[in-house]
């Protein structure tokens, strides 16, 4: 807890050294960096200790706010989520660094560093608050520094419509956790995170659902996720990773922790999120599939991985509901690894997108093409980030939606019919989840790197920075250690999980787990294995010969050119057609004409089906409400005092 | 231990030989001779000792895309099913490692085919992604069904699970599951009524145009891999269809390399007398086998 201190003390000094040094970009830049890795080995060290020995440790200091009180808890829920949020801040730092060199004097960097270590700051609050009060300051702080962030490229009319709706859905969520917290202040006698008791009846369910609505508008599952894919690809690169990779997941941990109040789960609750779940993972990489710009379609596919998560968590408290107990730890052990690997991944992914743009300036997929000779390292690690984000072995993706499916394979033995319905629910929506992120990857791979290239801005590309390089290999790296030790996260993940759930349910994630996670490395260490045996089977076979070069074969075309290669839309056609009725995807297409056709065009456009079929609607309908009440906006100050005062003597005569 | 070996290599010493049947039993249907049954080893060491040629716009992706589409297999075959008998890796959910393999086979097929940048190869690997979206799912809902039916959480415990008695219960959750895994098998396999491993010149194939440019060992390990997916997806059939498990090895290994070349006949003749589907038809065969899996989890929950 003391180091967990010192790294928040770290951060909170190391921003204010950044905007201390606003004249001058480089020193700014450094507090800010060296702040966010100093802070984060601190608060590594304090987390790891917690998941390996698996206590709890607690803090309280006095703090004259009325309601709030200064106490911190760091339990092993807390501490798991506490990795992902270190790791990925750091490494975003490191990369940052050279990120924003090429803004330095254009941008104000200081204000920059200053909110990214100021965010990392309320995350920790976030994570480790024990008192609504303290949590709801955390919550609001870490909207308002990364507001501060999204709107970094404010010069952009796009940057600031995404701002202005991140901002607008920041605050709709913070009423929705208000509500959340006076329903649960009636059955409790503090607003201590210790003293929560569950609510009778009808309001315990009125709970649950202010909670799924306030955390859901952060996490970004369907169908609270209209911001998400409008502000992550507007933030700067590593902000995006940060914001894909850990903040939104704090959404997660706040429906977790709220769980954790709320026991006993009725059956329908897991059933909702079960629910939620599938539509936001299948849903979201559909959209992802169809999107045509590299960071907009990292956004949606954070919507689909929020859906996997959630979709894990559903079917924990259908199996604690129904005291299926192995269903719900594997399922909830799955959810929990998939926030961590998910904050790997898309962190790595981001940085890859990031570096596309930082070298080419644009992440339109079609106008890429043929990066990978140009920056290889960026390349690798980018396919690396493709391979575990569709969960192919032998990386980490592929544990996580593994032991999701193995409690899934285990309540196939369930008695009710319920739980079994849960179960092939949730395999056969992982299992076209998997394959259509495997689509939309092999795309997004395929595009940007591979053939040729489509723009001059993508034949002129040079490889990324050296601190941008190596926060993506550490990333990669890290993917590849979970798929290939697995086995070690089982007590962790297990401590973790009796944070939340049932102590009966927890102790079987020991139990099931161990095993098969054991053969999935081994044999993800047997496929490395067998793809050394076979390249070393082809050296082989070519010793002494060298394979000659040619142009594509193409069943022997003449003058291929770079636009005739199959591009990102016309690669995700096929399945973008199929699910066009789920999409909705318009198009414009001029059309030819004449035995000697000239120019025409042909472009596609994704509407955002939520925003424009519901959240438009349901604002103009809250516009038109109030301005009904115009009349009490005077824009008079004293008029506010009257109000002020007026309220304050009702509520006092209310009072007596 | 050794009898596990002795399997491994069995499969990988005979799956090419399934291919060799396949042909035959076309070239009968033809009234042609046909090639001779071990002609796929003759191409394969043909094959090992020819130069390639790379395009220029490739890089060691599709160079290592091969590579790495055959260690999945060779990875993946390990988990097979053989005759009810376990396998390397038997554990509970290694059919889900194993269908993840395959989609790591896929993954470096489709990549290594986008490499060299033509327009047929996209589309190839844009059709073969497709397809996996609604072949997977169908494959797992069958393995659910089958995992429902016999209780068992592995590849081995499943087959091994499943006796006569299982059948004479069971007869229409397995029949279902069976035809699901058969259309499944040949979607994957790239054989007709989804793809037509024949034409390699037109705008309507998958598979075969997604290695258009590979020559050489890549080409061999492209072909060899396919004949393992074909033994290894071919396996679950001949194992739910032959539910009866004597004591020894020998009987059960020798029943069910027959049962897998039963396989290679059904699938000569289903090529021989079906025509390929329209393209945009293949989805709805795999929704088919889909609603035949679920159907069959159902029956099964029901029952």
């Amino acid at each position: 807890m003391v180091l967990l201190l010192l790294s928040f003390v770290i951060l909170l000094v190391s921003a204010a050294l950044s905007l201390c040094f606003r004249r001058s970009p480089a020193r700014a830049s450094a507090a800010g960096v060296y702040g966010a890795v100093a802070a984060s080995v601190a608060g590594l060290v304090s987390a790891g200790r917690i998941l390996l020995s698996g206590g709890t440790e607690t803090l309280s200091l006095p703090w004259p706010v009325p309601l709030g009180s200064l106490s911190f808890n760091l339990d092993p829920l807390a501490a798991f989520f506490l990795v992902p949020v270190f790791l990925l801040t750091a490494f975003a730092a490191i990369y940052g660094s050279d990120y924003l060199k090429s803004y330095a004097g254009k941008k104000p960097l200081a204000l920059a560093w200053a909110a990214f270590n100021l965010l990392t700051a309320a995350m920790v609050l976030v994570i480790t608050s024990a008192n609504a009060v303290l949590f709801m300051l955390g919550w609001e702080l870490m909207a308002a520094a990364s507001f501060l962030l999204v709107v970094f490229e404010h010069e952009k009319a796009q940057v600031r419509k995404a701002a202005f709706l991140y901002l607008v859905v920041g605050a709709a969520g913070a009423l929705f956790l208000l509500l959340l917290f006076s329903l649960l202040s009636p059955s409790s006698p503090s607003f201590d995170f210790s003293t929560f008791r569950r609510p009778e009846g009808v309001l315990a369910a009125a709970a649950f659902l202010a909670a799924l609505a306030g955390f859901g508008l952060k996490a970004g599952f369907i169908p609270f996720h209209v911001w998400l894919p409008e502000a992550h690809p507007a933030a700067p690169s590593h902000v995006s990773a940060v914001m894909s990779g850990v903040m939104i997941k704090l959404g997660i941990y706040g429906i977790m922790r709220m769980l954790s109040f709320l026991a006993p789960w009725p059956a329908w609750w897991g059933w909702t999120l079960v629910f939620i779940g599938a539509v936001s993972g299948l849903l979201g990489v559909l959209f992802a599939l169809s999107q045509h710009d590299l960071k907009r379609m990292l956004a949606y596919s954070s919507i689909e991985n929020v859906g996997i998560i959630i979709l894990g968590l559903g079917l924990a408290v259908v199996g604690t509901s129904h005291g299926m107990y192995p269903l719900a730890a594997l399922a909830f052990g799955g959810a929990l690894l998939h926030v961590l690997n998910h904050a790997l991944f898309k962190g790595l992914l981001f940085m890859g997108a990031g570096a596309v743009l930082h070298s080419t300036g644009t992440t339109e997929l079609e106008a890429l093409g043929g990066l990978a000779k140009k920056m290889p390292q960026t390349a690798f690690y980018f396919l690396v980030g493709s391979a575990a984000i569709s969960g192919l072995p032998p990386f980490n993706g592929l544990v996580s939606e593994f032991l999701i499916y193995l409690g899934s394979f285990g309540a196939l033995r369930a008695r009710e019919a319920s739980t079994v319905y849960a179960a092939a629910l949730a395999i056969g929506s992982l299992s076209a989840i998997g394959a259509l992120a495997l689509a939309c990857f092999s795309k997004a791979f395929g595009t940007c790197f591979l053939g040729e290239p489509r723009s001059a801005n993508a034949a002129g590309a040079h490889e990324a920075g050296q601190a941008m390089r190596a926060a993506m290999a550490a990333l990669a790296w890290a993917c590849c250690f979970i798929g290939l030790a697995s086995p070690l996260l089982v007590a962790p993940l297990a401590a973790a999980a009796g944070c939340v759930l049932d102590p009966r349910a927890a102790s079987e994630l020991l139990r099931y787990a161990p095993l098969p996670l054991s053969y999935l490395s081994a044999a993800a260490a047997a496929f490395l294995g067998a793809a050394l045996a076979v390249a070393l089977l082809r050296a082989f076979a070519l010793r002494g010969r060298v394979p000659a070069a040619g142009p594509t074969w193409d069943c022997g075309y003449a003058a291929p050119t770079a636009k005739m290669q199959y591009g990102a839309s016309s690669f995700a056609q096929p399945l973008t057609d199929f699910f066009q009725p789920a999409l909705r995807a318009a198009r414009h297409y001029a059309g030819i004409a004449g035995y000697f056709p000239g120019k025409t065009s042909f472009h596609t456009e994704n509407k955002a089906l939520f925003y424009d079929n519901f959240y438009t609607p349901a604002a103009a309908y809250i516009r038109r409400l109030a301005f009904r009440f115009s009349w009490l906006q005077q824009g008079r100050l004293q008029f506010y005092i009257l109000y002020i005062v007026t309220a304050l003597i009702a509520l006092l005569i209310w009072k007596l | 231990m050794t009898k596990q070996l002795a399997q491994y290599l069995v499969v990988l010493a005979l799956s090419p030989l399934l291919l060799g049947v396949v042909n035959r039993v076309k070239a009968f249907f033809a009234g042609r001779r046909g090639p001779p049954l071990p002609q796929l080893y003759f191409d394969l060491y043909k094959l090992l000792h020819k130069t390639p040629v790379y395009s220029r716009t490739t890089t060691r992706v599709f160079r290592a895309g091969p590579v790495a589409a055959l260690a999945c297999l060779l990875t993946a075959l390990a988990i097979a099913p053989f005759g009810g008998r376990p396998s390397f890796f038997a554990f509970d959910g290694d059919f889900i490692l194993l269908v993840y393999l395959l989609g790591m086979a896929r993954f470096a097929t489709v990549i290594a085919a986008l490499d060299t940048g033509s327009s047929f190869e996209g589309m190839g690997a844009s059709r073969e992604v497709q397809f996996a979206v609604f072949a997977e799912p169908a494959f797992f809902l069958a393995l659910a069904a089958l995992a429902k039916t016999t209780g068992a959480m592995s590849v081995s415990g499943i087959f091994g699970a499943l006796t006569p008695a299982v059948w004479t219960t069971a007869a229409p959750v397995l029949a279902l599951v069976t035809a699901a895994l058969f259309l499944v098998f040949l979607a994957e396999n790239s054989r007709v009524p989804a793809d037509d491993p024949n034409t390699h010149l037109e705008l309507t194939m998958i598979h075969e145009v997604m290695v258009l440019d590979h020559s050489g060992p890549e080409l061999a390990f492209i072909l060899y891999g396919a004949s393992l997916k074909l033994w290894l997806l071919g396996s679950f059939i001949a194992c739910s269809v032959l539910p009866r498990h004597s004591g020894s090895w020998l009987t059960d290994a020798g029943l069910f390399t027959a049962a897998m070349f039963a396989i290679a006949v059904v699938v000569g003749v289903v090529e021989s007398i079906m025509a390929r589907l329209r393209m945009s038809k293949v989805p709805y065969m795999l929704i088919t086998a889909l609603a035949f899996s679920a159907l069959a989890l159902i029956f099964q929950v029901g029952r």
